[in-house]
């Protein structure tokens, strides 16, 4: 009985922090965030370099072949660091291709994208706001495609692009596709920057796969999104706490006033104890399936919600400052509200728990 | 990660399983008075070796090793068949751990026994009418007189206080001394003359509490657990008792699916409340809130199998406010499916944090009592602030004496 974190995990994690404190310290990620590309060649190297870019991806095919835990893990502490670029639709796209590809889909595109020499990226909402695969529509005709994706992440940056269809279907559109074209949304998160997608009659290679694997891309979004959201909720919490300790009024610290200290005390206790909600909903999704797709809907509705009201605090308490465009609270308060809205806000997600729980 | 419990504690299950088999009792036994039959079952589990399991044979306990796995698959299994096992009230689950931990061997010797065989039931007196969260500032003073110790003045808030045979309380014992460093914690008999009980009537109906009053009461002299002036210290282990006590996960996942079946037996609309999305939404989010409880509670039990506590020291400071305040939302969603029958007087015979009752009555009662773990054992503000200055380090509150 162990519900805990390894060795390795814990330096998978130190690692991670480690490199994300050096090479993407407050003014870097600041420039990168002015910038609204979302992206920074040097650090998506560096992270390659680590093998995160294939995480997940079998050692065979040039990954690390770890769980999603590990990458729940990752992303808790690129969540820590608000950290700029494609990580995320990267890993999703990954584990599409592993899940749904055949084998020799898997051969041709994995190993480039798990030394992160090529990026990828994934297509799930539909106009309305249809995010589960059991909502998508997009459907091929031969090997083309039409219609319309949103909100999909890096879409500029990816070589390719996984398209989510109808049936729980899964496409790649490369890079330059005929008929493919994007147009940047000015999403909120600009450490990862949102596109609309349009396709017109543009080439596709269909993966197989059904629905089974669809959903399971779906859950480990989920997890992943509630493993980012307690890392930035928690970072909030600490950088919080930090300015309430030196910033003076009436002649003292503000974090003396019960008032204060208190709210601190609640956003704490609000974050602190779902860390063991994203780790059950990973560790499910790697070992115990049966429990996977409830357990993903609940960190996910859950951790993002909380993460949101911790955000809210955090502005609150930096008092007019922290509704600044200069405070960096807002790089999290952002990364919490693409967090909480991408694939699903919390009130979808509690209807799917009740559903998923026969009631 | 590994949820399993592995094959050793799979084995120990089931031959646990199998003891608890006996639960009711039957035969003859069937016909005596219930608590008859709770005594026997629960001496029959100290002979098994699974009640007071670790704590020593002479002092009344079964005497076995144990570990944080086998206490967990005790109280899953004894929970589970609804029979009478550790008993956590004030003796057994407050007193008994601060006297292994701070008694003389003649003290352990003579009050363990009996409390443990429910010969011996006991009250706490901590709380005074001025010292509540600031309890060190209590009044109640003992003198020491020749061989006995003289009590005068006042405690309140004190559960069980008429059928109590002691009282296991703080008292200011070196007046000139500083306000923590005056107080030692004594064991005094509640049939010394000079004592009053007064049951004080809580808002659910019910009389669970009291005021005591000392005038001139005694207790012998050897009745001082500790030495003069360490009474405070020892009550911080007792206190540590008292908030694991009201943080129980199990409690907590019992209460919530008595919650999940109001809702599917409650009807709204003419069809049964669970179908209403309002509904399912705030049991949806209140579930949330009781696996994030639940798998914080393994947190804290991996790491403490591992001798790990240190990683979960924040959750651990956490879990009192962070339960209590997800069990008063149980009970309030409970409170809101039952309608306006929710307008009845609460059925209050039973005052307990581990009624979960399903019964309309039980559901308002709860609506009320629930509020109680919320204030004792440290109110949810003065857990606040532990977890702000202990556990985040903030400064500590501003012109506060201490």
């Amino acid at each position: 009985m162990h519900f805990g974190l390894t060795e390795e995990q814990l330096l998978l994690q130190e690692t991670v922090r480690g490199f994300a404190a050096g090479e993407c310290p407050a003014p870097r990620l600041r420039e990168i965030f002015d910038a609204g590309t979302g992206h920074d060649p040097a650090l998506w190297k560096g992270l390659a370099e680590m093998g995160i870019a294939g995480l997940t991806v079998p050692e065979p095919l040039g990954g690390a072949g770890l769980g999603l835990l590990e990458l729940a893990l990752v992303m808790e502490e690129l969540g820590v660091a608000a950290l700029p670029g494609p990580s995320f639709g990267h890993a999703l796209a990954c584990l599409a291709i592993q899940l749904a590809g055949s084998d020799a889909q898997r051969q041709r595109w994995l190993p480039d994208l798990a030394s992160g020499e090529r990026i990828a990226t994934v297509a799930f909402a539909e106009p309305g706001g249809a995010w589960d695969p059991e909502s998508w529509s997009l459907a091929a005709e031969g090997d083309h495609i039409s219609g319309a994706k949103r909100h999909v992440p890096h879409a500029s940056l990816a070589d390719l692009v996984v398209v989510g269809l109808r049936g729980g279907r899964f496409a790649v559109v490369e890079r330059g596709a005929r008929g493919l074209r994007i147009e940047d949304e000015r999403g909120v998160d600009r450490t990862r920057p949102i596109a609309a997608l349009a396709f017109d009659r543009a080439p596709a290679e269909l993966l197989g796969g059904d629905f089974t694997a669809a959903a399971r891309v779906r859950d480990a979004a989920l997890v992943m999104l509630a493993a980012d959201a307690f890392g930035a909720a928690w970072h909030l919490t600490r950088m919080t706490v930090e300015y309430a300790k030196t910033r003076q009024q009436f002649g003292t610290p503000i974090a003396q006033f019960q008032a204060v200290k208190h709210q601190l005390a609640d956003m704490a206790t609000q974050v602190e104890p779902t860390r063991g909600l994203f780790w059950y909903a990973a560790h499910a999704w790697d070992a115990l399936p049966d429990e996977a797709p409830r357990a993903a809907a609940i960190a996910k509705a859950h951790i993002t919600a909380r993460a949101s009201e911790v955000a809210r605090a955090a502005v609150e308490l930096h008092g007019g400052l922290g509704f600044t465009w200069e405070c960096d609270v807002q790089l999290w308060f952002k990364r919490a509200m693409f967090d909480r809205v991408w694939c699903g806000g919390p009130e979808h997600h509690r209807a799917r728990i009740a559903a998923l729980g026969d009631w | 990660m590994d949820l399993t419990y592995g094959e050793r504690y799979e084995a120990f299950r089931g031959e646990l399983r199998e003891f608890l088999s006996g639960w009711p009792v039957r035969g003859a036994e069937a016909e005596l008075p219930p608590a008859e039959q709770e005594r026997i079952f629960r001496k029959r589990g100290i002979e098994a070796g699974y009640v007071y399991r670790s704590i020593p044979a002479e002092y009344g306990g079964a005497g076995r090793d144990s570990d944080p796995l086998i206490d967990r698959i005790i109280q899953e299994e004894y929970l589970r068949a609804g029979a009478p096992g550790n008993r956590l009230d004030q003796g057994p689950g407050l007193l008994v751990p601060t006297l292994l931990e701070f008694g003389s061997e003649e003290q352990k010797r003579r009050f363990v026994p009996p409390t443990l065989a429910d010969e011996m039931k006991w009250c706490q007196g901590y709380s005074e009418p001025g010292s509540g969260s600031d309890l060190a500032s209590l009044q109640t003073t003992a003198r020491l007189e020749g061989d006995h110790w003289v009590i005068n003045g006042q405690k309140i808030w004190t559960s069980n206080a008429r059928h109590a045979d002691y009282m296991f309380g703080l008292f200011r014992t070196e007046p000139a001394a500083s306000k923590h460093a005056g107080i030692s914690y004594l064991l005094v008999p509640m049939d010394a003359p000079g004592i009053d009980v007064r049951p004080l009537k809580q808002m659910t109906g019910s009389m669970e509490f009291n005021e005591v009053f000392f005038d001139d009461a005694r207790t012998p002299a050897e009745n001082i657990v500790g030495r003069r002036g360490e009474g405070w210290a020892i009550s911080r282990a007792t206190l540590k008792h008292e908030r694991n006590l009201i943080g129980n996960p199990r409690l907590m996942t019992g209460q919530f699916d008595v919650l999940l079946q109001i809702a599917r037996t409650a009807v709204r609309n003419g069809r049964p409340a669970v179908e209403d999305p309002a509904v399912r939404q705030r049991l949806a989010e209140i579930e949330c809130y009781v696996r994030a409880c639940e798998t914080t509670n393994l947190r804290m039990l991996s790491a403490s199998t591992r001798g790990e506590e240190l990683s979960v020291m924040l959750p651990m400071m956490m879990i009192k406010l962070f339960s209590t305040e997800v069990m008063e939302q149980i009970a309030c969603a409970a409170f809101d499916l039952l309608g306006s029958d929710g307008l009845l007087e609460p059925w209050a015979e039973n005052d307990s944090i581990y009624d979960t009752s399903a019964t309309l009555r039980g559901v308002v009662h709860n609506y009320m009592y629930s509020l109680g773990p919320a204030i004792a054992g440290g109110t949810s503000n003065i857990q606040r602030n532990i977890i702000g200055e202990r556990g985040l380090g903030l400064p500590r509150d501003l012109r506060a004496e201490r």
